[in-house]
């Protein structure tokens, strides 16, 4: 076998040169396919309200928006909300993680705990997060607490069930194998049970990241001082219709590069998972 | 000379709860094991072989210490076994590597766990991935592994802790007849390299015959020791070609005597056990390989 992966190297050497513009017209190609229909989007965006097929009051053309967008980050305002957005947002996600990944590692190891406890995690995962955000601002009142905690419960429960069923679908025969090994429950948890259940915790994760920007911008909606949900909704009552626009489309970008970099967090740390996307 | 390992009048029994839906059924205990007496030598190669559902591999986690005789004793050295240790190394039939460890730290897990240091831990592993011979492949994660690589990282990383006793749970079965044949041959240089005593577990007939200096037939549930053959193949390495020996032949037909009223006892027993837990009567019945 070592013959075979040897031999296969060196032809790949060979090749180099021709591969190398074949490397770079398939990432042309991807490029195009992975652009294409967002730019047009954007076109239409533009042309739309121009040529009057929607509204321009309610629809301002994308050049309009984006100048309001830099009106925004020159005055400094959009850094200000964004700011604030993005620390309530992180902390309440960090305080999540602090809490559901320890409390979900538990609860999937001691399997009776996991039995007590089941019924009452369905059914808080299953009310809407915002349908209680009434009782966060009436116990918290409107300042930063209850928009911390609104986005720590949102987060919490994506991270703990997947932490749970992390845990709890492990392989057996890797436990077997590593009890065998005379190792104690303690390094079997810690070696084992975690780097097995991992890859199932960052879905975990990844679904907080994205509901932790989601619950937030709403929870700014409707009762904060700042932060782009407060923007957003501040621009729209005002009647400054570019630059709800404008935090809009911020929102959207904060998005995927907290999702971006999550998903590069989990693929350095489960390196060795095998890809199936070639 | 005394046993490297003695199982003496070791029974095991299970209590099996069937759930089939509306019905709770608290089945009486099966018993998997009956009195079994077995004695292993120092650097000994004995192959156990039985029907599939004979107990083989709840005999092989009594050995390992997972699980605990409901009366009799295991001794290892003339000291009872009482729980998992790292003087019994285990290799199973699917690997059991560690996905997220790369093939040499998945053979320096178990010198982790003996609590050797990093630089020697490192040497000690490289030194048995090139015994299996698999020199080259240290920074390979076990997807990037064909199935008989694994298992020869699973055979190095049992190894490398150095084990009194290497006990193996039918550890080719999941390969092909190639790869499997391949192993085999190497797992008799690896066995003749270590002077390592191995208890081989096999429902494969000419497997047995081939590995081991002693094959123990076991019955079909409730499994017993039905009797012991000796091998008397001397080197069996240098010999060509010796599954065409007239001699690994005759022991193989008279190992196949042995069992064949038990294989088909087992499936009897599969058969009633699938009827019982389909009453509707659409049974999947399981093929049970008979293997030779």
């Amino acid at each position: 076998m070592a013959n075979g992966s040897a031999g296969e190297t060196v032809i790949l050497r060979d090749n180099k040169g021709f591969l190398a513009v074949e490397w770079s017209l398939t990432k042309l190609r991807k490029a195009f396919k992975v652009s294409v229909v967002i730019a047009s989007l954007l076109i239409f965006w533009e042309l739309a309200p121009r040529i009057g097929l929607v509204n321009i009051t309610f629809f301002p053309p994308l050049t309009e928006v984006l100048s309001a967008w830099w009106q925004l980050l020159i005055s400094g305002d959009l850094a200000e909300h964004t700011s604030a957005s993005l620390l309530r947002s992180a902390g309440g996600f960090l305080l999540a993680i602090v809490i559901s990944i320890p409390l979900g590692l538990a609860i999937g190891w001691w399997k009776s705990v996991s039995e007590y406890l089941n019924p009452l995690l369905e059914l808080m995962r299953n009310t809407a997060a915002l349908a209680i955000l009434p009782v966060f601002i009436l116990l918290l009142g409107l300042g930063e607490t209850s928009k911390i905690a609104i986005v720590l419960y949102a987060c919490f429960f994506p991270l703990l069930l997947n932490t749970i069923s992390g845990v709890q679908n492990v392989d057996p025969l890797l436990i077997k194998s590593a009890r065998s090994m005379g190792l104690s429950s303690v390094r079997l948890f810690y070696k084992v049970i975690i780097p097995a259940a991992l890859p199932t915790m960052f879905v975990g994760i990844r679904q907080a990241g994205a509901s932790s920007i989601l619950v937030l911008v709403a929870a700014e909606m409707v009762g904060a001082q700042s932060g782009l949900g407060y923007l957003i909704q501040y621009a729209q009552f005002n009647f400054q219709i570019p630059n709800m626009y404008a935090g809009i489309i911020s929102i959207s970008v904060i998005g995927l590069i907290i999702n971006y970099l999550l998903v590069g967090l989990e693929k350095r740390l489960t390196r060795w998972k095998q890809t199936h996307s070639e | 000379m005394t046993a490297k390992i003695s199982i003496q009048h070791v029974q095991k029994s299970f209590r099996i709860q069937r759930n089939l839906g509306h019905i709770k059924e608290n089945s009486q205990p099966v018993s998997a094991l009956r009195d079994i007496n077995l004695d292993v030598k120092q650097g000994e190669f004995m192959v156990i072989v039985g029907p599939s559902g004979c107990g083989k591999s709840t005999l092989l986690d009594l050995l390992a210490g997972l699980t605990k005789p409901n009366s009799g004793q295991i001794l290892l050295d003339g000291k009872a076994i009482t729980g998992p240790n790292l003087d019994r190394g285990i290799v199973f039939q699917q690997y059991a590597l560690f996905p997220w460890k790369t093939t040499l730290a998945n053979v320096e897990f178990g010198l982790e766990a003996k609590g050797i240091g990093r630089k020697e831990r490192r040497e000690i592993a490289q030194q048995y991935i090139a015994l299996v011979g698999l020199a080259g492949f240290e920074n390979r994660y076990p997807h990037e592994l064909s199935g008989g690589m694994k298992q020869r990282v699973a055979i190095a990383r049992s190894l490398a802790y150095d084990p009194e006793v290497l006990l193996m749970d039918e550890p080719f079965a999941a390969l092909d007849a190639q790869t499997r044949e391949t192993l085999q041959s190497e797992l008799l240089r690896i066995w003749e390299a270590t002077k390592k005593t191995i208890i081989f577990i096999t429902h494969g007939i000419e497997e047995a015959v081939y590995l081991g200096q002693r094959v123990a037939v076991m019955t079909s549930r409730p499994g017993r020791i039905k009797q012991v053959i000796d091998i008397p193949f001397e080197s069996r390495r240098s010999e060509e070609d010796l599954r065409a020996n007239p001699d690994f032949v005759k022991l193989r037909h008279e190992i196949w005597d042995l069992l064949k009223d038990e294989v088909s006892r087992a499936q009897e027993q599969e058969k009633t056990k699938t009827l019982s837990s389909f009453p509707s009567g659409n049974s999947s019945l399981k093929e049970v390989a008979n293997d030779g």
